[in-house]
């Protein structure tokens, strides 16, 4: 299947679960196209491995088109490898040069405990969500458009933090661990928009108190979740949860 | 009744404590910095005796010390306990980790930064604030005023102590230059207008403060200031 040129060294976290120790396992790879994506250039090791009657590498995927959140590789260091603004599935093995040594790792932090190689748990996510990350409203027909005049301005601003995947790419690549830029774009895609009113306080202080109890580290404003994001979420929406945080700890009246 | 609950022990209270102590002790280094530099007026120490006099009797700086002190050491327990808590955020490290592809050395390091600082100022307080506050300067000059000057003079005559000072306004630059801008976005002063305004301003703080500071022990070891 393989029909390229170029020769790889790849150093691959193996690890039986999340209880065994794991360790990096060197694959020599070769002629493999630089068209490929990364996660091709995995599946082709995959066949190999298979064929050769030895256990496949376990790496979560799913659209491989970028907007799933499901790929998660630690690349040579980065999250998603050394390109900017993309997902481990839109890497191309065009991004590395022949006889490369590329070390892959699974994103690491005790809130994403590895199930096997490079599959992490990232149902912490899930459970910040599920402590507040939607609008209590009753379902039945679809409203007007329009019926809520929003301006644009907002309205983008609240669609640049929805256009967070979950990915964690934030979590992996922060020194802290530390979930906040994540956690900022899923209060900040309601706290905007006029829907996200009624519930905006007690929002921000259950699913924070559910990010600290999940594990994660405390931001100290490296920057580093921005410029790794694949999505490009701001760090503006990190100080728009400071500051509902501080509305509803110290200004709002209702307790939660 | 309604309560605070959570507000200061949860990660974003955490950080308000961080940001609030550390802006304050921002604006202490603007009065510290500016009395120190009235050695450069260069007439054998009598016009900042006066600035020592002053912070040393003024029964509002005196309030004030108090409330420093605290604020510094909240800030060195809170610092070291969110570093400890951070490293243990990620148990296993990463065998390759390219931070210099995402930030700034000195934002992935004020913990180090900040614990130089700590060694630093066990070192500075001895030298000076004890001296002054407690075990008494031994010398008055023409005035009539404590003569904290010649303390100076003294310390800095020990090349060891000047190389220390320099070093620690080395770790000051870098602490402030992540810690000045960085306190805003925890408050959550993030704007459009006004954020690329309090990044320079900060970067222009940080080098003022620590450039002055690392003059001082320079200039009076080389003899410059008598």
């Amino acid at each position: 299947m393989s029909t390229g040129n170029m020769n790889l060294t790849l150093k691959v976290w193996r690890q039986k679960n999340n209880k065994a120790k794991g360790n990096l396992v060197d694959y020599k790879m070769s002629e493999i196209s630089p068209d490929m994506s990364f996660l091709e250039m995995f599946d082709v090791l995959n066949e190999q491995l298979i064929n050769k009657g030895e256990e496949p590498i376990v790496f979560d995927h799913d659209c491989r088109e970028g907007i799933c959140g499901a790929c998660s590789m630690y690349i040579n260091g980065r999250p998603h490898g050394p390109k900017e603004g993309i997902t481990t599935c839109q890497l191309h093995m065009r991004s590395f040069q022949d006889g490369d040594t590329i070390v892959v790792e699974p994103w690491r932090a005790k809130a994403f405990p590895v199930i096997k190689d490079l599959a992490v748990d990232r149902t912490a996510f899930d459970r910040i969500i599920a402590a507040g990350g939607f609008i209590s409203v009753n379902t039945g027909n679809a409203q007007d458009a329009n019926a809520l005049p929003i301006p644009k301005f907002q309205a983008d601003s609240a669609f640049e933090a929805a256009a967070c995947i979950g990915c964690g790419a934030c979590v992996a690549t922060c020194k802290n661990a530390s979930a906040m830029l994540f956690t900022s774009a899923k209060i900040s895609q309601l706290a905007q928009l006029p829907q996200g009113q009624p519930e905006r306080y007690r929002r921000v202080q259950s699913m924070v108190a559910q990010m600290d109890a999940e594990g994660f580290g405390n931001c100290t404003n490296t920057g580093a979740c921005e410029a790794e994001c694949p999505k490009g979420i701001s760090l503006e929406n990190i100080a728009r949860m400071n500051r509902d945080f501080y509305s509803a700890k110290f200004v709002s009246e209702e307790e939660v | 009744m309604a309560s605070f609950g959570n507000a200061f022990s949860s990660s974003i209270g955490k950080k308000l404590i961080m940001g609030i102590t550390g802006l304050f002790l921002i604006l202490f280094l603007i009065v510290h910095c500016f009395i120190n530099a009235l050695i450069f007026v260069n007439d054998g120490g009598l016009t900042f005796n006066i600035g020592a006099h002053f912070m040393a009797t003024n029964w509002l700086i005196r309030a004030s010390e108090v409330i420093l002190m605290a604020g510094l050491l909240l800030h060195i327990i809170q610092g070291l306990r969110l570093t400890f808590q951070n490293q243990a955020a990620r148990p296993e490290k990463y065998a390759v980790y390219d931070g210099k592809a995402n930030s700034k050395w000195y934002s992935r390091s004020m913990g180090l930064l900040g614990t130089l600082l700590l060694i630093f100022l066990i070192v500075h307080l001895s030298n000076f604030w004890v001296v002054s506050r407690f075990t008494g300067i031994p010398t008055e000059d023409a005035n009539g005023h404590e003569d904290l000057f010649a303390v100076m003079k003294e310390t800095f005559q020990n090349v060891w102590l000047v190389v220390l000072y320099v070093l620690a306004m080395g770790s000051l630059l870098y602490h402030l230059l992540h810690g000045f801008a960085s306190a805003f976005q925890t408050l959550g002063w993030n704007h459009k207008k006004y954020s690329p305004l309090i990044k320079a301003l900060g970067v222009w703080y940080s080098i003022i403060i620590a450039v002055v500071f690392a003059a001082m022990p320079i200039a009076m070891y080389a003899g410059f200031i008598n």
